[in-house]
């Protein structure tokens, strides 16, 4: 009886205080920043392209294997606007086998790929859940317009930095060369350096 | 003397399941009953076999990760600290301490979370509403810190062989200092509801006993054995990770009913609050990650490695024949053994009783069938 009453007390104090839930679906709660829905691939605004240049990683590393990918050699990098040989063509996520692990964004080298906000993305068709390259490209631009996103490496990885980079290699190349006659050996073996690493950025 | 006529008494087979509401999952027991006395029951299992153990077989370590989350849904950090703790173990690489505190911290909470949803559910199952929504209240907290943390509310796959994935967010100090006072509360709360209740206690008081001796010849482990007055916790008897620097008391119970065991677990929740707190004022600087090859590749050979979960002794056999894959998984779960002890406990009680005693065991059909 006194237990009873005291358990009475205790839901008392809580009568007329605010609701603690949420009236979903007319409210959602935000979600945390870390928050992993949906994987979406980004997009790289300085060459006007994805950054996901179709390297299959992912897509063998995913344990649910719900991911493929194509690549085909990228137009921008013919003329010059970027650095990336290959690119993505098609890319394709079933988002009904997805288990929003997150393992292919650990393993993409080229911060491709990142788990976006979105996590309510019901349709009524039974093939809706087949993502696209479209919509997972809508996805990361969301994404990237949502939180203030930064590539782990945008040295290797952003276009307009490498090709930066590369343009100042080159020119530092062309001046040693021109110099070169009356040049010591020491400039010379700084250049030659500096190819291989180049090399490896590209 | 009665004229009446007289008839035979026939024993009759009672199926409660799968689809039981107090079965928290799919569970299917068939009660032989003499009238309101239940005098057999047979478990019947594997409604949610999923393959686990088979899976890992064929996954790299990393993918095997994602599959320990799912294989006890209510405590997964736990689960993930059983395996990669085995991954380590035949790789012999160690956990920076800070990885290790961190660790430590979130399979804590989630220890307290996985408690939290068994007062709420225990108590629904008793008859009682309330509780229920104070205890996922408290939980819901603690979701969202692990949302901050990890990412993601369940399927967390933060930690790895060797450290976490990532480091925790600046706030995640006071963040976690604010959390433990207000679950706390919320315990404290849930426990002045619930604990000395009339009629909570009518229902759990010398319902389902399990002495100790029994207990043990069961392969019970975690509360359901401590209820029985067993003090065997792993964390104590075979420390792991931080838990020898860490000041807690392994609560026991002194009957073995399903009070003992119902109990435990509130004053568990109490001690897991209390280590946290000692952990955040010991939380080191430093990576986060054991150096080392990324793709985990590990010699050949055999461990067993095992660690307290919320529900018991979960242990992780793991083979390797020196592939990235694992040869052989084989995992010990709590839920399972301590399954076995319903028999037991069950014969001779009340039908209606049953219900209260296999919530007591805090199953998880997840992890029964695997
Ligand atoms: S997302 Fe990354 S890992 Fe996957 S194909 Fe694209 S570049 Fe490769
Ligand atoms: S989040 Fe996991 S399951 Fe989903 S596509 Fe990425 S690797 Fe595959």
């Amino acid at each position: 009886m006194i237990s009873g009453l005291k358990g009475m007390l205790v839901t008392l104090r809580w009568l007329g205080k605010r609701n603690i839930t949420a009236n979903y679906p007319k409210e959602h709660l935000p979600v945390q920043e870390r928050f992993m829905g949906f994987p979406g691939l980004l997009w790289d605004e300085t060459a006007d392209e994805p950054f996901c240049t179709g390297c299959m990683v992912c897509v063998r590393e995913c344990p649910t294997q719900c991911m493929t990918a194509i690549m085909h050699d990228n137009p921008n990098a013919v003329e010059g606007k970027s650095h990336r040989r290959k690119i993505i063509e098609t890319f394709e996520i079933n988002l009904n086998r997805c288990i929003l692990c997150g393992i292919c964004v650990d393993v993409c080298n080229f911060d491709a790929i990142a788990m976006s906000h979105e996590h309510e993305l019901a349709s009524f068709a039974r093939t809706g859940a087949r993502a696209d390259l479209g919509l997972l490209l809508d996805l990361g631009r969301k994404f990237q317009a949502e939180v203030v996103w930064a590539p782990k490496s945008a040295d290797r990885n952003v276009a307009s930095v490498v090709l930066t980079k590369r343009a100042a290699a080159e020119a530092a190349k062309v001046a040693a060369a021109d110099a070169a006659p009356q040049a010591d050996a020491a400039t010379l073996e700084a250049s030659a350096k500096e190819e291989p690493s180049e090399e490896r950025g590209s | 003397m009665s004229t009446g006529p007289q008839f035979d008494s026939v024993d009759m087979m009672l199926n409660m399941g799968p689809q039981h509401p107090a079965t928290h999952g799919v569970f299917r027991m068939v009660l032989t009953v003499d009238g309101e006395r239940v005098v057999d029951v047979t478990p019947h299992i594997g409604y949610l076999h999923r393959g686990t153990e088979r899976l890992a077989e064929v996954e790299s370590y990393g993918q095997v990760i994602t599959l320990f989350d799912r294989v006890d849904y209510i405590s997964n950090l736990n689960n993930e600290l059983a395996f990669v703790r085995a991954g380590e173990k035949i790789m012999e690489v160690d956990a920076p301490e800070r990885a290790q505190y961190i660790r430590v911290i979130l399979a804590e909470l989630n220890r307290v979370a996985s408690h939290l949803l068994f007062i709420g559910t225990y108590a629904i199952d008793l008859g009682a509403m309330t509780p229920v929504m104070y205890c996922f209240r408290e939980r819901e907290r603690i979701e969202n810190l692990f949302e901050h943390v990890t990412g993601a509310r369940m399927m967390h796959n933060y930690m790895r062989i060797g450290g976490v994935k990532s480091d925790v967010p600046d706030d995640f100090v006071p963040w976690v200092h604010r959390l433990i006072g207000d679950v706390r509360k919320g315990v404290e709360e849930t426990d002045k509801l619930l604990s000395t209740n009339e009629v909570f206690l009518g229902r759990t008081r010398g319902v389902g006993i399990i002495d100790g001796p029994m207990a043990v010849s069961c392969g019970l482990s975690g509360p359901s054995l401590r209820g029985s007055g067993i003090a065997y916790d792993v964390r104590k008897d075979d420390p792991y990770e931080i838990y020898p620097y860490l000041n807690y008391k392994v609560p026991v119970g002194e009957n073995g009913d399903c009070w003992d065991r119902y109990y435990l677990r509130v004053l568990e929740c109490y001690e897991s609050l209390s280590m946290i707190e000692q952990c955040l004022n010991q939380l080191p600087d430093g990576p986060i990650m054991a150096a080392g090859r990324r793709i985990a590749r590990p010699p050949a050979g055999e461990v067993f490695s095992h660690s307290e979960n919320p529900r018991g002794d979960l242990g992780v056999y793991l083979i390797s024949d020196g592939s990235d894959k694992p040869y052989r998984v084989k995992i010990r779960p709590p839920s399972f053994c301590n399954l076995i002890g319903l028999r037991p406990m069950t014969i001779g009680s009340y039908i209606a009783d049953a219900v209260a005693i296999l919530g007591s065991l805090d199953i998880v059909l997840g992890e029964v069938d695997r």
